[in-house]
């Protein structure tokens, strides 16, 4: 099927016409007949958003999402690629494993899914996984992470960062030092403090960004740090970034608007690894993400299943899905308070997570001869995030009920039109 | 009010008419009215997910008292012990038709979600929840401070009060910190710095780690209970230090300005946080304390289920 | 508003009450007065201090609060205690008299009743009150009347007296829907 897009405002506010044929853009002159016009007037359109970070659960958690329902929360969330974390059951350490998830994402046929490979064996923080075997699988991962852990031993930390740079790999690291977080529930700060729950202190995520940085920078590699949550955080990466090292970080949408004050309630729904944290820290994420400190935005899409969020907190699992809300909130706390415009938005959400995670087909310009991977997102409607009408399996979303900018109508996905109509 | 589930829920008047009432019910408990009809007809569940002889029994004395039926459902060898979920509990005491649950619970905000939920009608009452807060010892402990020190007032103010020991994991620091702020207290809390919230600056009290130059100048010095688990975690070298710099002795007994009364929720760990002549000297409370919990107890009760029902329960 | 019972016509009550107990129960000694918070015991004050001027002596009195008692707590929000203090010669054995500022619906008494039995077992119990203004819902009767007042339901009976109100008096209102 081929499309006549008409009226499409691109990023930088330009308004053109743009044709799709075999995957690809291609100039309208050359549209066979039989295409499907589609007027997208009054809407932005963005290069295929793609998210660094999500947990599709598969194999061995299907009870909370599969890839075929974490694929199609992300689509109707104007996502063309996710990445798979490996923290499944099995752990995504071998090449059986991801390609195992690779031919998952394809038999669903959305978005691209592209797996990502554990640092460690089985998670376990000792062992390096064979990394090398999962880059040259037919999943061709690149990025690697025991997301979910820290890999706290600092030795295996330097060896994964030095080995990947065979394969042009990067090392996303969960920074979260596990001695000072044993049993930690929520942020520690004056709301901990008064709820009588375990704090999970800045401190432990800032010490290791902070000792990553320096390894990266000793060992010329690529290092990504996942979910930052501090204003310590931006100021360390700021710091790093200055002294010429190569290091990438991401924020979560949950971040970027909400405090640890949500959790007064002791409400699950608010329980997130890393934790919500403080209302400076929300503003020094924003500014962050707006001077380009912060590189993406990535979802942390984390699924869980009813039972383990319908409890009290301390037994409660960590995590929120975001695929679907993923765009509006961005919308929301950058574009919408003049933070940020939509090119900057094709940058954070688009095209500079394609390039780290080397994406190739992913964040291309928009224009004849790109791979046709497509967003559109009618940025002056609204809508009242309803939990049970997601296309996620699991209803973890700490924004039910929320009114948010921004519905994505139609997405693209290598040419195909996976969402909308 | 609805339910008692932290000292906030509580306006400085609430809590006065918490205390009054106990006052009369405590007088007329002791002299002409053992058993009052107040209550009769409703049930309460006393749901203790979490070991306490203590607390359970003064709760159940309490509604016994006012006549109410007593259903206890506690941790060993219930279904919550095999791990059946707080939310089947509640909805299965809903379907037995309690009208109050009076929940102890290891995980703090428990309470919370028994209440916000709706997976049952009745009102809940926090009998001490994990790290959090134990509304109804702060009120005994104000009832008692009031009855000694208080000289005819109804509030607290202006009396100190030094409260000692692991002040992070303590539940009943907490809610004796909000309440007798709220009471006109001046309150200061002693510990080792390894055993203070993090955000513990910003409450409305004085934080000492000398206890030998706080104790000449308060009125009543609450001791809390250290845990043996906590040896483990490192927060203090060991017992021995402990008791040298935060625990009560002779010495810093007969410290004490004349007219000062000791405390403890109990139970004490003797030798440890308390002597066993601090805790049996003249000036201790402690065994008071107890009963008291029984007037302070009937009293919550009263207040919350003696009149209509409140709406807001399930549909 | 009407005034029906004016402070000397109060004063004058509450001698002629006192003798009539007396007459009743052959003087002072067997009579434990209570009255019932918070104008009926300022009322059984005033009887005892009667009594006392007229025989010498000090007649037992004290207080009897009804709250936790009453028959419609399940309608209305829980209602502050007020003072239960029986005096040293108890109720045990005693002529127990109670006394309220008006009679009404009787409920009151009712519930008085039944905290009076948790206490002790009288030898018997009768009832004085400043105001009998009819409309019983229950088969209550006083024994001594300061003053009969027939009324509607929906008229308002208000008993002021010095020590909680400044003044001592008696009036009648029309009121709302009861």
């Amino acid at each position: 099927m081929s499309y006549l897009l008409k009226n499409a405002t691109l990023p930088n506010g330009s308004k053109t016409d743009l044709a799709i044929q075999d995957g690809h853009f291609v100039a309208t002159s050359s549209l066979v007949k039989g295409h499907l016009v589609i007027d997208l007037a009054g809407k932005q359109v963005l290069p295929g958003l793609v998210d660094l970070h999500t947990h599709l659960r598969e194999p061995g958690f299907e009870e909370s999402e599969t890839v075929a329902t974490g694929s199609l929360s992300a689509v109707r969330g104007g996502f063309t690629a996710i990445s798979a974390m490996a923290n499944t059951s099995p752990v995504a350490d071998t090449a059986g494993v991801v390609e195992q998830v690779y031919r998952l994402g394809q038999a669903a046929g959305l978005c691209d899914v592209f797996p990502i490979g554990a640092v460690t064996q089985g998670l376990n923080g000792q062992t390096l996984s064979e990394i090398g075997a999962m880059a040259d699988s037919a999943a061709r991962v690149r990025v690697f992470s025991d997301d979910g852990k820290c890999v706290f031993d600092p030795l295996i930390m330097r060896r994964a960062l030095e080995y990947v740079k065979k394969f042009d790999g990067v090392i996303a690291q969960h920074a979260q030092e596990p001695l000072l977080t044993q049993d930690a529930q929520m942020n520690e700060g004056e709301m901990s403090a008064q709820l009588g729950l375990k704090g999970w202190p800045a401190v432990a995520e800032e010490a290791i960004i902070a000792r990553d940085v320096l390894l990266a920078e000793h060992t010329k590699s690529r290092l990504h740090i996942c979910h930052l949550t501090t204003a310590g955080g931006v100021e360390i990466i700021r710091w790093a970034k200055a002294r010429g090292i190569q290091v990438t970080a991401e924020v979560t949408p949950h971040h970027l608007l909400l405090t640890d004050d949500y959790v007064k309630n002791y409400d699950p729904i608010f329980k997130v690894n890393p934790p919500l944290r403080l209302e400076s820290d929300v503003l020094a994420l924003r500014a962050g993400l707006a001077d380009g400190t912060i590189d993406i935005v990535a979802t942390d899409h984390a699924p869980h299943s009813s039972e383990s969020k319908d409890c009290e907190w301390s037994v409660a699992s960590f995590g929120m899905v975001g695929l679907e809300t993923a765009l509006s909130i961005v919308i929301k706390t950058m574009v919408e308070t003049g933070a940020m415009n939509y090119e900057d938005v094709a940058q954070r959400l688009s095209i500079t997570p394609a390039r780290i995670a080397r994406y190739e087909n992913h964040g291309q310009p928009l224009e004849v001869g790109s791979v046709a991977n497509l967003t559109v997102v009618d940025t002056a409607a609204k809508w009242v995030v309803d939990r049970d009408l997601m296309s996620t399996r699991s209803k973890n979303t700490p924004f039910h009920g929320f009114e948010l900018p921004g519905v994505v109508t139609h997405t693209f996905c290598n040419g195909k039109l996976v969402f909308g109509e | 009010m609805k339910h008692l589930l932290s000292i906030n829920d509580l306006s400085r008047d609430e809590a006065i008419l918490i205390l009054d009432t106990a006052s009369e019910l405590a007088r007329i408990s002791d002299g002409p009215m053992k058993k009052l009809p107040t209550l009769r007809g409703r049930t309460i569940v006393n749901l203790f997910a979490e070991d306490s002889t203590r607390t359970r029994i003064s709760f159940e004395a309490a509604a016994k008292r006012l006549s109410a039926d007593v259903i206890n459902f506690s941790a060993k060898g219930s279904s919550l012990s095999k791990g059946e979920s707080l939310k089947d509990t509640a909805q299965t005491l809903q379907a037995m038709g309690a009208d109050a649950v009076v929940i102890r619970h290891p995980a703090s905000g428990a309470p919370f979600r028994l209440a916000d939920n709706q997976w049952m009608s009745g009102a809940v009452i926090n009998a001490g929840d994990g790290t959090h807060e134990h509304p109804s010892q702060a009120l005994l402990d104000a009832y008692t401070i009031r009855k000694h020190l208080g000289k005819g007032a109804r509030d607290l103010t202006g009396l100190r009060v030094a409260i000692v020991g692991d002040i992070l994991h303590s539940r009943v620091a907490r809610s004796n910190v909000l309440l007798l702020t709220k009471l006109g207290a001046h309150v200061t809390l002693v510990a080792p710095p390894t055993l203070l919230p993090f955000g513990v600056d910003s409450w409305p009290v004085t934080i000492s780690y000398d206890l030998d130059s706080v104790i000449p100048q308060v009125d009543a010095i609450m001791m809390l209970r250290i845990q043996q688990e906590r040896m483990h975690e490192i927060f203090f070298p060991s017992a021995r230090e402990y008791s040298r710099y935060f625990g009560l002795n002779r010495d810093r007994v007969n410290a004490l300005s004349p007219n000062s009364i000791i405390m403890h929720p109990g139970p004490m760990n003797r030798g440890l946080e308390i002597t066993a002549e601090a805790a049996d000297s003249a000036r201790s409370v402690i065994v008071e304390q107890v009963s008291n919990g029984v007037s302070v107890r009937m009293a919550i009760l009263y207040l919350l289920l003696g009149g209509a029902p409140i709406e807001g329960g399930i549909n | 508003m009407k005034t029906v019972l004016p402070a000397p016509d109060i004063s004058r009550a509450i001698v002629r009450i006192a003798h009539e107990i007396l007459e009743r129960y052959d003087g002072a000694d067997s009579i434990t007065l209570l009255g019932i918070p918070t104008r009926g015991a300022h009322l059984a004050t005033r009887i005892a201090a009667a009594i006392n001027a007229i025989e010498g002596g000090q007649v037992a009195v004290g207080t009897l609060d009804t709250t936790m008692h009453r028959d419609d707590l399940r309608t209305r929000s829980p209602k502050a205690l007020l003072p239960t203090l029986i005096p040293a010669a108890g109720v045990e054995g005693r002529h127990v008299v109670l006394v309220d500022d008006v009679l009404f619906s009787g409920r009151t008494i009712r519930a008085a009743l039944d905290a009076l039995g948790e206490i002790g077992r009288p030898t018997s119990v009768s009832l004085a009150v400043l105001v009998d203004r009819g409309h019983r819902e229950l088969p209550i009767k006083a024994d001594f009347v300061g003053k009969n007042i027939p009324t509607s339901r929906t008229e308002i009976i208000k008993v002021n007296l010095v020590e909680v109100d400044g003044t001592d008096e008696v009036t009648i209102a029309e009121g709302g829907v009861k």
